[in-house]
């Protein structure tokens, strides 16, 4: 993988000093637009500050329902902070505030005052680069979220643990042992937990952040296969170190860089192709 | 032998063993002392709670109320009994001559009341001491956002733990008792005893919260859950455990402190036990004997002589005990939490 790409570094070089001075023409940008689907994300210039210190600078794009949208950029570059965004996970952090700027899910502006944030946190759903299975049973973790939007009926919580757990990929591991502490699982059937009680309430969106950070290869390679099957039935926004990971699993791929998006395109190009020099030297491992 | 790494004796090793001989000296002295303390009080005391004949326990100390004790001779023969039996003598023996017929206050029956009331005092005031001491930690850890008032907040409750308890008696004698009028009654100690408490309940049982970790607030935040169901479905569960191991501690210091319910709950003596009461309101306003006000009592506030040492040593025999049961009842129910719900 590293060879493949190292070889087509080279070859973008080349092509981005050839495509510099030819700028995409007008007709060819509105067939594009026209063939995308309407975003369900939508971003639009944010900037985003932790006190006085300012995270995000003029933050602006679209990620498309039921894609994955990979975001890259080196340590502390904002990934985190623009993910924790969408479903206002910053929130908790007493400093933090969004000072210009705005984020749309469906058309809606999230951060306006009449969204009730645990609708669109009902909605948006995430899963945190430290795996935090509760320390409940397995089937506990899976209902969590069900139980406490009231749902007590047994046969119910008893179906949607099944799917979910089918859905996380983890049924046949666990089924057995539904009622023992999810604490006693492996870290990459932890994460998987994680995935399956976020599944559970059906969300639109999932937002992942750094999933398989703390996984062995054999581990992420299933929980990659599952963001594979899951973007069937959402909106999937993952935030990865893993250049590798980001090529494999994304249809969409935005390079951030000091607080700043510095591109975003289809991956294959973002990978073959960068538009931008500091986009190429990161996927290339120049600096980063 | 002699090569490069053979032990020489050097000034900074001879301050090592020096230093470290003082240190394991002081240790072991506090070793001794407390095997001399609680020695003498199960030697001492034991001899007043057992007995060499079945039941090898002295049940009509345990289970009976303070009486007097009556030392008599008659016709040669020294009496020596307790007030009640004194009585039944007297009827059952009208015309015998008593001589040098002496009383010693508190000397004879048992302690039950005394061990009742602060059953009672510690139940009552750990109940309170806790639901307030949680709520405010809650309150604290969760929901207050850093700034001057907090501040002021937690300052204020470091200055209360320094309080000497003989200045929460009087607190609590001029709230409760005075102001609200409860008089010197088992809901004015509880209350005092509970704000006693407070300050240790409060710092440790927030300290026990911001242990959960951020994690387990963050999933359940994301799941939609409110505020207030993640912290009440997935914080203060996990707290708990360290929340009782904080209140061990003050359980201890509930039951052994006389101070604060000297002028609030304390009875030196009382006839009727707590639920000999006329209707169910009065259980609250009803002052209890307690075993170390009693212990007190028996120790500095009667004449001393060879008859008193039965019930100090015995009280303070029984009164270890009880703390010691209670302290055990909340550690079990600790390690069974902490097997149910461990990260
Ligand atoms: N709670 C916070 N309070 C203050 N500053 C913060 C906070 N969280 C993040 N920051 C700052 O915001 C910037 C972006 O952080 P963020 O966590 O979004 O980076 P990241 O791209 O996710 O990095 P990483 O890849 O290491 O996870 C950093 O400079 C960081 O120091
Ligand atoms: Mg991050």
């Amino acid at each position: 993988m590293s060879i493949t790409l190292e070889k087509s570094a080279n070859q973008t070089k080349k092509e981005a000093a050839m495509s510099t001075s030819s700028l995409i023409n007008p007709s060819m940008e509105s067939m594009m637009s026209e063939t995308k689907p309407k975003p369900i994300i939508e971003i639009d210039n944010v900037d985003f500050y932790y006190g006085a210190s300012k995270a995000l600078h003029g933050i602006s794009l679209n990620i498309e329902p039921k894609k994955v949208t990979a975001f890259i950029g080196p340590s502390g570059c904002g990934k985190s902070t623009l993910l924790r965004c969408i479903n206002r996970m910053n929130d908790l952090v007493d400093v933090a505030r969004v000072g210009a700027g705005q984020f749309r899910i469906s058309g809606v502006d999230i951060y306006h005052p009449s969204v009730d944030v645990i609708e669109l946190r009902k909605r948006v759903g995430m899963v945190f680069q430290k795996s935090n299975p509760f320390p409940k049973s397995i089937y506990e973790n899976i209902v969590y979220g069900l139980r406490i939007q009231g749902v007590s009926d047994k046969k119910v919580l008893d179906e949607v643990v099944e799917k979910s757990l089918r859905g996380a990929a983890l049924w046949e591991e666990v089924k057995d042992r539904l009622h023992d502490s999810a604490l006693g699982l492996s870290g990459g059937q932890m994460q998987r937990i994680c995935i399956a009680r976020a599944i559970a309430v059906e969300p639109e969106i999932i937002l992942m952040d750094e999933p398989c950070s703390a996984l062995d290869p054999i581990a992420t390679a299933k929980v990659e296969e599952l963001i594979h099957e899951l973007k069937n039935k959402f909106t999937i926004v993952i935030v990865t170190h893993n250049m590798q990971q980001a090529g494999r699993c994304s249809d969409q791929t935005a390079f951030f860089y000091l607080g700043k998006l510095i591109e975003m395109d289809n991956t294959e190009k973002i990978f073959t192709n960068p538009k931008q020099q500091q986009t190429e030297d990161y996927i290339t491992g120049r600096f980063g | 032998m002699t090569h490069a790494f053979s032990i020489r004796p050097t000034k900074a090793k001879t301050v090592q063993t020096t230093a470290f001989w003082i240190m394991r000296g002081m240790t072991y002295t506090i070793v001794v002392l407390a095997t001399l303390i609680f020695g003498t009080i199960f030697w001492k005391g034991g001899s007043t709670v057992f007995q060499t004949s079945y039941p090898f326990v002295n049940t009509s100390f345990i289970l009976d109320r303070p009486e007097t004790l009556h030392v008599a001779t008659s016709e040669g023969k020294k009496l020596q009994m307790g007030d009640k039996e004194w009585r039944a003598y007297g009827e059952k023996n009208p015309d015998a001559v008593i001589e040098d017929h002496k009383t010693y206050v508190y000397s004879a029956g048992g302690i039950f009341p005394c061990i009742v009331g602060t059953v009672l005092l510690v139940l009552g005031s750990m109940t309170i001491a806790l639901i307030l001491g949680v709520m405010s930690a809650v309150y604290l850890s969760e929901y207050s956002k850093h700034g001057l008032f907090i501040e002021w907040v937690r300052i204020s409750i470091a200055n209360l733990a320094g309080v000497p308890s003989i200045v929460f008696g009087l607190f609590g004698y001029g709230i409760f008792v005075i102001f609200f009028g409860w008089n010197v009654s088992l809901l004015s100690g509880w209350f005092t005893l509970a704000f006693m408490v407070l300050p240790v309940i409060i710092t440790s049982s927030e300290e026990a919260m911001r242990a959960v970790p951020q994690g387990f607030r963050e999933g359940s935040l994301a799941l939609g859950a409110t505020k207030w169901q993640t912290i009440v479905g997935n914080v203060l569960p996990y707290a708990l455990p360290g929340i009782l191991t904080s209140s061990v501690l003050s359980i201890s210091r509930v039951a052994g402190e006389t101070a604060p319910i000297m002028f609030t709950a304390a009875y030196v003596v009382r006839d009727e036990l707590p639920w000999e009461v006329n209707k169910f309101s009065d259980f609250f306003f009803q002052g209890v004997q307690a075993l170390p006000y009693h212990i007190y009592v028996v120790s500095s506030k009667i004449p001393q002589n060879e008859y008193t040492a039965r019930v100090q040593w015995g009280g303070a025999f029984v009164f270890l005990v009880v703390v010691l049961a209670i302290a055990m009842t909340s550690m079990v129910l600790r390690s069974k939490m902490r097997k149910k719900y461990r990260w």
